[in-house]
């Protein structure tokens, strides 16, 4: 029953572009795939492995500027960039991980808002990856898939940003059910406990940080060569961090599900907010936001999917 | 006291905005709207405890940053939402111009807002340090059952920490009011300075804090002067990595 409704669920998205053919409705669904993407990478460190990160713009970051500097700068394929901008984000993880790991709870999550801070003021500041004012991602006529720019229909993008969505949700089950995904809730849960009992707290935690890291820069390099324009206010910013648990955390932290929830949720409900109250400036959508998320975490700190859960139990008992 | 609230700039906005609109609408001088800052601040955080704090604080730590991350969102959006993002300013304070301390000039407003920012920190050291009061914060912080099994209210000791630590805010921001700009993002740097500047010396401890603000003053201002000032909180930020790096704890910290 579940797997037929997944598989229905796969089939549907696949068929879609070739069902709806508008621009619009195509980008929400991108626009879902990729923060659900994002929000299943940062669910990796901080739903399963406990580690709040409010710092994830810096890796996306670094999978943008990585791949648009290495085609804009050296002509080399986005697709190479893509590995070589998951490769610098897990090396820069590995790095930064030495002293935010030292901290717990809210303290940790206070580092990584500074190392985003420092990250976006260093490259605000670095002329060579063109500063305050961004980089272009040279435009190359026709379409290919070797370029990675399609400019006739969005359909190829959406596959993509699919594949991306798909390969983090098979990373994330993989995990729940090997040992370093137990490792990682053990850590979640008490992490003295979990070193009395042998497991290497650091080193999963590393781990942890090392696949997220790397699978939000996957989504940064796309992010580039969908929008064509990267700059320090669009692919660094807090407000993106926080983006990026606000989809989790409304879908459902530490659930296999949940950030594609939440994006499902989340991603239309701005997007057309911001068709509709669009150019006010007035931020109504975010005053909504801001008070969804003190009911969630007052009331369901376990997302939609855990009232989705809480239900089921309900109407069964 | 184990929470860490996230709206702290939102806070500090909102102070911002009550020294300014007691400006612009009745002609108060940030001076005199200090203690009205004070009074709307230390209510603002007495009502945050009671309609959030406390219901999140038995909860998952996930929701305890949350709550008031959402809270940040929701005070800095709704700012603009009715205020706009327009950068306001405090025409002619009574506080204007500067000083000469020796070969040394400094603005008056800037010299006001450190003195009574130290005068606050010494009340706030006193307190906490020789009042009855003060003592059952410090024990509720250190441990909320033990401290109940004393006899303490801890929830009116976590009422009372929320309205004194947003008060404190309140001061900072009738005083920022002086001479910055007011505007919905402002706290956001404010804040992060402020986290910051309290881990460097260690929570939960006041004397530390404030040489960790030197500390972190004297960073900022000497790697403007040297490196470059678009990077100077990158500097800030660094150097708290790497003292945390060696001692988590802060550099006064005791746990």
């Amino acid at each position: 029953m579940r797997r037929a409704l997944l598989l229905a669920l796969l089939a549907a998205a696949l068929a879609f572009p070739a069902a709806v053919t508008l621009p619009f409705p195509r980008h929400v669904l991108i626009m879902i795939f990729l923060y659900g993407s994002l929000a299943v990478a940062w669910n990796i460190l901080a739903g399963y492995c406990g580690q709040i990160s409010l710092g994830h713009a810096a890796f996306f970051g670094v999978g943008a500027y990585t791949s648009t500097l290495l085609v804009a700068r050296a002509g080399l394929s986005p697709w190479v960039g893509m590995a070589a901008g998951a490769a610098l984000a897990v090396l820069f993880s590995q790095a930064i991980a030495f002293p935010v790991f030292r901290l717990r709870g809210h303290y940790f999550a206070i580092a990584t808002i500074a190392v985003g801070e420092i990250v976006q003021t260093l490259v605000i500041n670095w002329d060579w990856a063109g500063g305050a004012r961004g980089v272009f991602v040279p435009i190359k006529r026709p379409d290919s898939l070797w370029n990675f720019q399609f400019h006739e229909s969005k359909a190829l993008y959406y596959y993509v940003a699919l594949g991306l969505l798909l390969l983090g949700l098979g990373v994330t089950r993989w995990l729940e059910r090997s040992r370093h995904g137990y490792y990682f809730r053990a850590v979640r849960e008490d992490q003295d406990a979990a070193a009395s009992l042998g497991v290497n707290v650091a080193r999963e935690k590393h781990r942890a940080i090392a696949v997220s890291a790397a699978l939000t820069a996957l989504g940064g390099t796309f992010y580039a060569q969908y929008i064509f324009f990267i700059d320090p206010e669009s692919v660094l910013p807090l407000s993106l961090s926080i983006l990026i648990c606000l989809v989790a955390v409304l879908g459902g932290v530490g659930t296999l599900w949940g950030p594609v929830v939440g994006a499902a949720v989340l991603v239309p409900l701005s997007e057309y907010t911001r068709v509709w109250l669009g150019g006010t400036g007035k931020a109504l959508d975010l005053v909504i936001y801001g008070a969804l998320i003190m009911l969630i975490s007052v009331l369901q700190p376990a997302g939609l999917v855990g009232l989705a859960r809480h239900l089921r139990r309900g109407t069964r008992a | 006291m184990e929470i860490v609230n996230f709206a702290h700039g939102e806070f500090l906005m909102v102070a911002m905005y009550v020294a300014f609109f007691a400006w612009a609408l009745a002609g108060l001088d940030p001076l005199l709207a200090l203690p009205l800052a004070v009074a709307a601040l230390a209510a603002l955080g007495w009502a945050t405890y009671h309609g959030l704090i406390r219901w999140v604080l038995g909860g998952p730590m996930l929701a305890q940053i949350f709550a008031t991350f959402g809270l940040a969102v929701f005070l800095r959006a709704g700012a603009q939402f009715l205020w706009g993002v327009d950068f306001r300013v405090v025409q002619d304070p009574w506080l204007g111009g500067r000083v000469a301390l020796g070969p040394v000039f400094v603005g008056l407003p800037q010299l006001a807002a450190s003195a009574a920012a130290l005068v606050a920190f010494l009340g706030l050291w006193r307190f906490l340090a020789r009042t009855e009061t003060g003592v059952a914060l410090q024990a509720t912080a250190q441990d909320r059952q033990a401290a109940a099994l004393m006899g303490i209210d801890t929830d009116r000791m976590y009422a009372l920490g929320w309205a004194l630590g947003s008060a404190c805010v309140g001061v900072a921001g009738a005083l920022l009011a002086m001479y910055f700009y007011v505007f919905p993002d402002v706290g956001g740097t404010f804040a992060l300075i402020a986290y910051v500047t309290v881990a460097l010396g260690g929570f939960g401890n006041v004397p530390a804090t404030l040489v960790a603000g030197v500390v972190v003053g004297l960073v900022e201002v000497f790697a403007g002067l040297l490196l470059a000032p678009a990077i100077k909180y990158a500097v800030v930020f660094l150097l708290y990595l790497a003292v945390v790096l060696a001692r988590p704890q802060g550099l006064f910290g005791r746990w």
